[in-house]
């Protein structure tokens, strides 16, 4: 299998703060992988390294490489918006935009002039929907409120609005978090079938969940990358102690 | 209520119990009779209004009262110049603030970096004090020989009265409109942004609508400041009671708003005469178009869509 992402040296700050400290890493294509850690080790910091959103934030500085297919999402030429057509993200919090599911959905499609026609657009938008698994719960109601929908729903459509622009990878922090245990396991059925198209990169404080859903894991630290492996190997048998000792403390 | 009373009781030793009702009985009481008075009030000084003006409306033919010819020296009180008047000058007014201010509130809530937004914002709160008077002198000496100079036959014209009324009532739309971009929640530009909309896409397609019945509520209340304003006009708008020709020159000739009109007249009228109660009548008209445009607004947040926003905001 291809590397999708491969980070090298990479470090990131805030002000002074050292967020991340010198990572290498390869994200597998068409793969799942699971990020976890406790809370601040920089999971949602590296998250929004690989696709640029912290760019967004003030005073951050990056150091190292990040290739994307080979390109560095890093060097001076590239251009962020586009390179978040093709590495979209997903937030740990549901957040449709205050507009129909519809409008949610066409809304990518809509800002990167993908679909000029309406019936492209209705295409387009049914495909998503149909992608995300939500079609069949709101195809009569494409015009009602986003904000309508349970959280499960939510999400779903949150992912159905990435998937529109045609991404080469899905980011999701925490996508489930928000979420109760049947609407998780439905998010995470998707996710497996979405893997056949897309590489996934996940954030998740669940072990159990990165267990399930993962092919492969890394466990991150204090802004380092402690291991990283397939998922059963990380999980069966992991190398370093403190990655031991987080999986064996958080599941006894 | 039921809700506060037992936390209260939960927090508190059982022998404060009591006190801490009393002082929330105290409290719910002052504020019920505030609440009360200042209905009772608008509508105390709404029946006073009619009192007053009603004589101008029965004593005089409806088609008299809203003529074209304004002279009370001739008992001439046709109300239509000064609507026309009051008309051209809000039209120019919410025509130049509108864009103005919300441009402004999307650069400083949106765009500008912390440091300058933190200039800006003092400086345009005390915009909002400096004293209308003072603007209107500054209208008039400075502003009326730069119209003239461009071509207007006088410098006192309906466009002096709407750029001193535009200037007014930006800090009003400023300020409001930025509360109401910041009330929108972060997460809807981070998804925008995520899926590839540059940041003017996802302040043009999210952040504005969401945003929408504050921006509308900005607009009106700017609106409101600069119907309701009277001196800063009077001194500029050259205060000649004619229907405006119209044509492109609109706006470059002198008008009278109604309340120039009421500040001006007032002093020098008997009380109980006919113009007395007509200048009354002209309070009424007023009263009404205020409370039209407070309707509109409220239509205009209610409507279908934005409520569903509002609640977005609090996801
Ligand atoms: N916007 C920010 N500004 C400054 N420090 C931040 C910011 N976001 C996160 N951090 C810090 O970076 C570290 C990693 O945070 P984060 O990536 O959110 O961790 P995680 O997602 O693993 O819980 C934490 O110490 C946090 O305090
Ligand atoms: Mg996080």
């Amino acid at each position: 299998m291809n590397n999708k992402i491969e980070v090298r040296e990479f470090s990131f700050y805030y002000g002074a703060f050292q967020a991340l400290k010198n990572l290498y890493l390869d994200i597998r294509e068409n793969a799942i992988t699971a990020l976890i850690g406790p809370s601040g080790c920089g999971k949602s910091t590296f998250l929004r390294c690989l696709n640029r959103m912290n760019d967004t934030i003030r005073g951050t500085r990056a150091e190292g490489q990040v290739f994307f297919d080979g390109r560095d999402i890093y060097a001076p030429a590239v251009d962020v918006v586009e390179l978040r057509q093709h590495i979209g993200m997903v937030f740990q919090r549901p957040n449709p935009f205050p507009q129909s599911i519809y409008d949610n959905v066409a809304f990518g499609p809509r800002v990167v002039g993908m679909a000029a026609r309406r019936s492209e657009l209705d295409r387009l938008v049914q495909e998503s929907l149909e992608g995300a698994a939500l079609w069949d719960e709101v195809k009569h109601r494409l015009r009602d409120s986003a904000l309508d929908l349970n959280p499960g729903q939510q999400q779903r459509l949150c992912i159905a609005r990435t998937i529109a622009v045609k991404p080469k990878v899905i980011l999701m922090d925490e996508p489930c978090s928000a979420l109760d245990p049947v609407a998780t396991l439905s998010v995470e059925d998707l996710m497996r079938r979405l893997a056949q198209e897309y590489t996934i990169v996940i954030v998740t404080h669940n072990m159990q969940q990165a267990a399930r859903a993962s092919h492969y894991t890394g466990f991150f630290w204090l802004g380092e990358l402690v291991e990283f492996n397939t998922t059963e190997n990380l999980f069966s048998a992991p190398k370093a102690p403190l990655t031991e000792a987080y999986i064996t403390g958080r599941r006894g | 209520m039921a809700v506060v009373q037992k936390s209260s009781q939960i927090d508190a030793p059982t022998d404060a119990t009591s006190q801490t009702n009393w002082g929330e009985w105290f409290i719910e009481g002052v504020i019920k009779v505030a609440g009360i008075s200042s209905i009772v009030i608008i509508g105390l000084i709404f029946l006073f209004l009619l009192r007053e003006g009603l004589p101008a409306f029965l004593d005089i033919p409806l088609r008299q009262l809203f003529g074209t010819r304004w002279y009370p020296i001739e008992d001439a009180f046709g109300m239509a110049p000064l609507l026309a008047g009051s008309l051209i000058v809000t039209v120019g007014a919410v025509v130049i603030a509108l864009p103005l201010g919300l441009t402004t509130a999307i650069y400083m809530g949106e765009i500008a970096p912390p440091w300058q937004r933190e200039i800006l914002k003092p400086i345009i709160e005390v915009l909002a004090g400096i004293p209308s008077i003072v603007l209107g002198f500054l209208g008039w000496i400075a502003l009326a020989p730069l119209i003239q100079r461009l071509g207007a036959p006088t410098g006192l014209t309906a466009f002096t009265g709407s750029l001193i009324l535009a200037y007014m009532s930006l800090p009003t739309i400023i300020s409001i409109a930025e509360d109401a971009l910041y009330a929108v929640p972060k997460e809807y530009r981070g998804g925008a942004l995520a899926i590839g909309a540059t940041q003017w896409q996802s302040i043009w397609r999210v952040v504005l609508p969401a945003a929408r019945p504050g921006l509308v509520i900005a607009v009106m209340l700017g609106i409101g400041r600069a119907i309701g304003e009277t001196m800063a006009v009077m001194m500029v708008t050259g205060n000649a009671a004619n229907i405006p020709s119209l044509g492109s020159g609109i706006f470059f000739q002198p008008v009278r708003t109604m309340t120039a009109t009421i500040a001006a007249e007032m002093g020098e009228v008997a009380q109980g005469s006919l113009h007395y109660s007509t200048l009354f009548a002209i309070g009424i008209v007023l009263f009404v178009i205020s409370f039209a445009i407070n309707w509109l607004a409220g239509r205009l947040v209610g409507m279908k869509g934005m409520r569903r926003s509002r609640r977005g905001g609090m996801l």
